[in-house]
């Protein structure tokens, strides 16, 4: 690790104004960060942890969306009787991110933020249609992530909050790789109203929606219209983990899982 | 009913609290005075000439007091590292040797070849101006894959070892095996890879390397599962050092797993720098460095026939190995796949004839070297997936294809094909109970309940013997062994009759500070809590050889025994002399000297007492003191075996293949702690199923770099990919030992990976598979299924 200043400012003006200086980067949980800085494959001058700026973490109902801080951890989003009673989708989504090490550290704003294209969180910004309220705008997801590790934020903007829709069923199906449990293929598929959107973590080399599977669950919300579905595989990612083929398998199988789990999550 | 804690039963392990508190005292946690830190730069290229070094830069960086490049070193006549047991070849050709310095000269030959050492007075520091160091390569053409590097057109990685064979090795009657095979009914060929493996301890590998000009005297404080060999090959061989100026301590060590059983390039460096600059310097090693640097296991390439006549008797066996050594020798490389492979080859099976040949390879990879089983497990592997395979081309029951071959237990002791002896086992009653322990009987209906679901259940059986408690010294020598390979022990009698045991083996987890403690007890009287074990520093320890290949209880423990008895006939001439009577007459028994038919007794404390007041000692033939000494050079190896089952159940959406049942009836011997046996069985399974399932270490052919270099990538086992595993010792005494022993550190890892792949090659077997190479990751196993689907079909 390279040494760096620390800073841990306590209002947001203060994190924002520390940010605006040279080579500064925002600690939120870490769980990406820090090892790449001890791998010294990242560096910086100012590390400013976010973690005693207050308001930044929480959740609450507001209106017909789900508004989750930026510093809440997914331990928290995980165990929320508000997100399980609204979004239960969600919940078990964060349930299942990491390990319980990584679940008690990392925030929903440091995942979105880094943008890993195996990571949990965008595939259920995107299928449900979430906006990304930043220190300076809001951003709707799908325009929020624009490609591997790449998002729309500015240099010096951070995000204070995700405002998610609340759909009327929504579930998550994950395929973890066996060796470092990130996604080597996620689905989210959300329905509101007559409306289905499947979004895909993990297989491309940035979270997509997928309109094959939206389409085939737009005639019926069901395991089994997925049954003969074939995907365009032009975005799908190949390794030694998981080939092509094999990954574009797991979509279906894994959207399959994802609109059970939203059946039953909804009774 | 014994008052002490001895053979037999399961106290806590005394070095536990320690352990579980944090309080541990590895290499990582010594800081010497003034120390410095250091940190390697190592090659990016799998192949390339070094054309210039430049170190001006770095040099001027603050904090920076030195850095060494391999020149530095040759200038300083540094040797190269040595192999502490070579093999002879076909011709009786000794196998190359090419010299391999601890700092790469002119050339780097693998990614994580170390090209310079910067010593700094921060890590921080020595890693900032590591960076700064400039290296100008020439990248040369390479070769990563073990078979490819031994095709004409190869890249050529030394230029004295032409074609990159470093041996062409065999064992056994190729002509009896050609007869063999001509008589056969019926011939099964398979075509298997043993995939390379990391090792993975849980403590990385480190070492500080102190000099004091004063005296002349280093110190290397390292990671490393045998001291007095390190102080042995890297004093003697790579710096010249005489022995009695060098002292080496392994302190705690966290894991070893064979991977800190080799001497390493990083000692060297350590030791050497601190004798250029006076002081101490620390070296740790990173996780993705240990995957780098840490020497890799397995990695073979077999292709082996099984000859049976109509009703599946066995015939003949022939075998053809191509075993990667890596880019150079590591300190038992070559031994592995051959001496500790092909003698194994027989399993538990009886075997007319059986021919094994075996080409080793040098590649642009990390050395190869020995890993958890060593050999063994590869044998194992090739012998269990023949006779599987067999039984299914003759339409044989798995298991009754095994029973009318193994060795049945009133042929003991039996001479295989193969050089070795098996003195003891009863392989017909492991598999016996372990069919009963399985519920074999109950697999058809879990079979039928798995298929509701859409799964695929397998059944799958393996059995194993191996060799070990290495090595009767005679044979090992024979072997290419560049040393002994004894065990020395001291058992020190305080006058308090409180004991000091001083071993030459090490203990990395094993639990041996609890079970050395309890053969003293038993064999003493001494109290449980009054024993402690001393082990890792050659100014403490006599000598010793180390720990490895399941040895430290089989011959460690029987030097042990042995100083036991010198200090029990030692402690019945001091009774005699006290009584007043004839030795012969001075009994010891549950801690007690007596003479038989009186009641004159005294107890091993007071006799301890005495022996350090020995004011009417007749001094002439009666020395003051208790304190024995003694070394152990067993006769043969020793042979544990077993059977095991499992049953798997794949996916066939995802070809995810999930562990579901395990049964292990493991004969290991005599059991000293059971609760400690189980968790080394419990442990060896875990690590073969880790290769069954999940690890495997991929180099890119193309660039030469290794994929799976951090845990992102290396998949290891977890405990949520393992059921409640079954274990159930079914001991026969060893023949040959003292104490019954057999030895259990490497059983599971022996056992379990060919139970796995044998289970899940079952679950597909209806669908035309035949064979499934580990680890049978979900990838593999969808795609498996997929072409052979398509296969099938097209037929």
């Amino acid at each position: 690790m390279r040494s760096f200043d620390y800073q841990k400012p306590t209002t947001i003006e203060d994190a924002l104004s520390v940010l605006s200086g040279e080579d500064a980067m925002v600690l939120a949980g870490g769980m990406t960060l820090l090892p790449s800085m001890k791998q010294r494959l990242i560096s910086c001058e100012t590390l400013v942890d976010l973690s005693a700026v207050p308001g930044l973490s929480g959740i609450a109902r507001e209106g017909d969306r789900l508004a989750i801080g930026a510093m809440t951890r997914h331990a928290d989003v995980a165990a929320s009787d508000l997100v399980k009673e609204t979004i239960p989708g969600l919940a078990a989504l964060a349930a299942h991110i990491g390990d319980q090490q990584v679940r008690h550290r990392g925030t929903i704003g440091g995942s979105i933020s880094n943008n890993d294209p195996a990571a949990d969180y965008p595939a259920a910004l995107v299928a449900l249609g979430a906006e990304v309220e930043t220190s300076t705008r809001i951003i709707p997801a799908e325009a929020f992530f624009t490609g591997m590790f790449e998002t729309a934020l500015e240099p010096g903007e951070i995000v204070t909050r995700v405002l998610f829709p609340v759909p009327d069923m929504a579930g998550y199906g994950k395929f973890a790789s066996p060796a470092s449990r990130y996604a080597l293929a996620g689905v989210f598929v959300a329905k509101t109203g007559d409306v289905v959107r499947a979004a895909v973590t993990g297989a491309g080399p940035c979270v997509f929606r997928a309109p094959d599977i939206e389409e085939a669950l737009n005639g019926s919300f069901t395991p089994e219209a997925l049954e003969r579905i074939t995907l365009d595989g032009t975005e799908i990612l190949s390794d030694m983990h998981a080939d092509r083929d094999y990954r574009m398998n797991l979509v279906v199988v894994m959207a399959r899982k994802a609109v059970e789990t939203a059946l039953k999550l909804a009774g | 009913m014994k008052d002490f804690i001895g053979v037999g039963s399961s106290p806590k392990r005394k070095e536990d609290l320690r352990f579980v508190t944090g309080k541990g005292q590895y290499v990582a946690d010594i800081k010497r005075p003034n120390m410095l830190m250091g940190a390697f730069l190592r090659s990016p290229h799998a192949h390339a000439e070094i054309t210039s070094v430049d170190i001006a830069e770095a040099l001027r960086m603050p904090g920076v007091r030195a850095i060494y490049t391999g020149e530095d070193m040759r200038a300083d006549e540094v040797g190269g590292l040595p192999v502490g047991w070579a093999i002879t070849d076909r011709n009786g050709e000794p196998c190359k040797e090419p010299l391999h310095p601890a700092i790469a000269v002119d050339k780097v030959r693998y990614v994580g070849d170390a090209v310079a050492f910067v010593v700094a007075e921060s890590l921080e520091q020595a890693e900032a101006a590591a960076e700064l160091i400039e290296v100008d390569y020439k990248v040369l053409p390479h070769v990563t894959g073990l078979v490819e590097a031994l095709q004409a057109d190869a890249p050529q990685i030394f230029d004295d070892v032409p074609g990159n064979l470093c041996a062409d090795w065999e064992m056994g009657d190729n002509t009896a095996v050609d007869a063999a095979f001509e008589n056969a009914a019926h011939v099964t060929s398979i075509e298997l890879v043993n995939q390379r493996l990391v090792g993975n301890p849980m403590e990385p590998r480190a070492a500080i390397g102190e000099y004091e000009p004063e005296r002349g005297q280093y110190t290397l404080w390292t990671t490393s599962q045998f001291p007095h060999v390190v102080r042995l090959l890297m004093g003697e061989f790579v710096l010249g050092i005489p022995q009695h100026r060098l002292r080496v301590v392994a302190p705690d060590v966290g894991g070893g797993f064979g991977v800190k059983q080799f001497h390493y390039a990083e000692e060297a460096v350590v030791t050497w720098a601190a004798s250029k600059l006076g002081g101490a310097v620390k070296w740790v090693a990173q996780r993705s460095e240990g995957f780098i640097s840490d020497a890799h296991g397995r990695d073979h390439v077999t292709q082996a026939e099984l000859a049976t006549d109509a009703e599946g008797a066995f015939l003949g066996m022939r075998v053809k190995t191509y075993a990667n050594m890596g880019a150079y020798l590591s300190t038992f490389g070559p031994n592995i796949p051959t001496n500790l492979y092909a003698p194994l080859l027989s399993g538990v099976y009886r075997i007319p004839a059986i021919y094994c040949e075996v080409k080793c390879a040098f590649t642009n990879t990390v050395p190869v070297d020995a890993y958890r089983g060593a050999g063994r497990p590869e044998a194992t592997f090739v012998v269990e997936r023949l006779v599987d395979t067999a039984a299914l081309e003759l339409g044989i029951d798995k298991i009754e294809i095994r029973k009318r071959n193994m060795i049945p237990a009133d042929a003991y002791p039996y001479q295989t094909p193969m050089v070795v002896e098996y003195d003891s086992g009863d392989p017909m009653a492991c598999l016996g109970r372990a069919e009963e322990l399985a519920d074999v009987a109950g697999f058809a209906a879990r079979k039928a309940e798995s298929e509701a679901k859409g799964l695929y259940r397998g059944m799958g059986v393996s059995t194993y013997v191996e060799a070990c408690g290495l090595a009767p010294s005679r044979l090992a020598i024979q072997m290419g062994a560049r040393s002994g390979l004894y065990e020395s022990a001291t058992v020190r009698v305080h006058p308090s009759g409180a004991v000091t045991i001083l071993i030459g083996t090490h203990n990395h987890g094993q639990g041996h500070e609890t079970t050395f403690a309890q053969i003293v007890s038993e064999r003493l009287g001494v109290p449980f809590e009054n024993i402690d074990i001393v082990c890792g520093d050659t100014d403490k320890v006599q000598h010793g050889l180390g720990t490895y290949g399941s040895r430290s209880l089989v011959v460690g423990g029987s030097a042990l025994n042995k100083a036991a008895d010198k200090v029990i006939l030692k402690g019945r001439k001091i009774a005699a002399h006290q009584f007043e009577a004839d030795l012969e007459d001075v009994l010891f028994e549950n801690g007690e000297f007596s003479i038989a038919g009186t009641d004159k007794k005294k107890s091993f404390n007071e006799i301890a007492g005495a022996a350090y007041l020995p004011y009417d000692f007749p001094l002439e033939t009666l020395e003051p003191g208790l304190e024995e000494q003694a070394y152990y050079d067993p006769v043969n190896f020793t042979y544990p075996g077993g059977a095991h089952i499992c049953e798997v159940e794949i996916n066939p959406d995802t070809g995810i293949v999930t562990l579901d049942r395990y049964t292990a009836v493991d004969d290991v011997g005599t059991i000293i702690n059971p609760m400690i046996v189980e968790g080394q069985l419990q442990g060896g399974i875990v690590q073969g199923v880790g290769q069954a399932l999940f690890e495997h270490c991929v180099y890119d052919d193309a660039s030469g770099q290794l994929l799976s270099g951090s845990f992102m990538d290396y998949c290891m086992p977890r405990a949520d990919n393992i059921p409640h595993l079954v274990i159930e010792p079914l001991s026969t005494s060893c023949a040959h030992t003292p104490l019954g022993v057999k030895g259990c550190g490497e059983c599971g890892t022996i056992g379990s990976p060919a139970a796995v792949i044998n289970g899940v090659v079952d679950a597909l077997r209806h669908i035309g598979v035949r064979h499934v190479d580990m680890p049978a990751s979900p990838n593999r196993i969808w795609n498996i299924i997929r072409k052979t689907r398509t296969r099938v079909a097209a037929e």
